[in-house]
């Protein structure tokens, strides 16, 4: 079955200084995201898998796909571990 | 028949109106809050508050602020209030204490600055030569050490809750009544802020610029927040975003000793 990842709705997000600062409303608690974790969670758009996710990656850094891959996959599970990403089924159509 | 007393406090420019029949309560209130009453304000809010006998006072118990129908509902062991932000009135039941006002107090400011462009900042704060600066950090980094170093010719704000809010001539940071039972209000005063500081302890004074985005790490670690609107924690981090690309900050690593004042500014 084809996921895609997606954002959680109960969230402030800000990028500073090519950082993404992610509030979390239900408990104020902050994610503080580096450069290559801000770009997956931009790319998370709700529409993208993580195999696309790992795919815009490799697109803009210099990285291998099975590298690209696996980062995506152990960053969206840590995220998802803390609630403020979650991998859904995709919307029909 | 009982006659209403208003006691009018008036913190950053905003003023509440709080009416009481009791006078017990009053003199609490103008006992707390006492530099800050001005009662030729025109109110922004009103409460009207009613005293409860102390049933069994739990003043421990977890605080709760939800919004439901446009109306705010806050509960504390030794308060609940409820507050219509449009219409500007609410009520609040409490025990004959000064605390729960000065915690409702926190809140309702809070949540207008969470809107308006402003926050409420665990730090200290001071005036020197018409410039605010605002000191902050965890428990133990020396907030109310900082001030208490601060030569004559400073006016102190808070040592322990800053008043900070957007105005059409940038951030200014207000004086504070809100006090920890072993610390004292701060003076109604006001100035822009010329600086924030994160403070850590050291054998030397010393100070190193943040960049924006420690800067905004900063400020969320220290604002105060009650609430789980997300609408208004999207506020208060535009905020902080705005705040730390206008006003320069700093890591400032003192010893305790006044010379520390020479190194600010």
């Amino acid at each position: 079955m084809s996921t895609c990842v997606v954002r959680g709705d109960k969230l402030a997000a800000r990028k500073v200084g090519g950082e993404m600062v992610i509030l979390s409303a239900e408990d104020s608690s902050m994610f503080l995201l580096n450069e290559v974790g801000t770009a997956i969670w931009e790319a998370a758009d709700g529409r993208r898998s993580i195999q696309a996710i790992a795919d815009v990656l490799c697109a803009e850094y210099d990285v291998d796909r099975a590298t690209a891959l696996a980062d995506v996959t152990e960053f969206v599970e840590s995220l998802a571990a803390a609630g403020i990403l979650s991998v859904a089924d995709e919307a029909a159509g | 028949m009982q006659s209403y007393h208003d006691v009018t406090v008036e913190v950053g420019g905003i003023a509440i109106a709080l009416h009481t029949h009791s006078a017990a309560l009053v003199r609490l209130l103008e006992h707390r809050f006492g530099r800050f009453l001005n009662p030729s304000a025109t109110p922004d809010f009103e409460f009207d508050i009613t005293v409860v006998a102390d049933s069994e006072p739990d003043e421990e118990s977890d605080l709760t602020v939800e919004q439901r129908d446009g109306c705010w509902f806050l509960r504390r062991g030794d308060f609940r209030a409820e507050w219509d932000s449009a219409a500007r009135r609410g009520r609040i039941w409490q025990t004959l204490n000064p605390y729960g006002i000065d915690s409702i107090l926190r809140i309702v400011h809070t949540l207008v600055l969470s809107s308006e462009g402003g926050f409420l900042l665990h730090a200290s704060s001071a005036i020197r030569d018409g410039r605010a600066y605002v000191f902050t950090g965890p428990s133990g980094a020396g907030k109310s050490t900082i001030v208490s170093l601060a030569p004559d010719d400073v006016t102190v704000l808070t040592d322990e809750i800053s008043y900070v809010r957007r105005t059409p001539q940038g951030y200014v940071a207000f004086g504070t009544p809100f006090a920890g039972e072993l610390s004292d209000a701060g003076e109604p005063a006001s100035a822009p802020v010329a600086a924030l500081f994160r403070l850590g302890h050291a054998e030397e004074n010393r100070h190193q610029r943040l960049d924006s985005a420690a800067t905004v790490r900063t400020l969320m670690r220290n604002i105060l927040f009650f609430t789980h609107d997300r609408r208004l924690v999207d506020g208060v981090l535009d905020t902080a975003c705005d705040f730390a690309s206008r006003v320069p900050a700093y890591t400032l690593h003192f010893s305790p000793d006044r010379r520390v004042w020479n190194t600010l500014g």
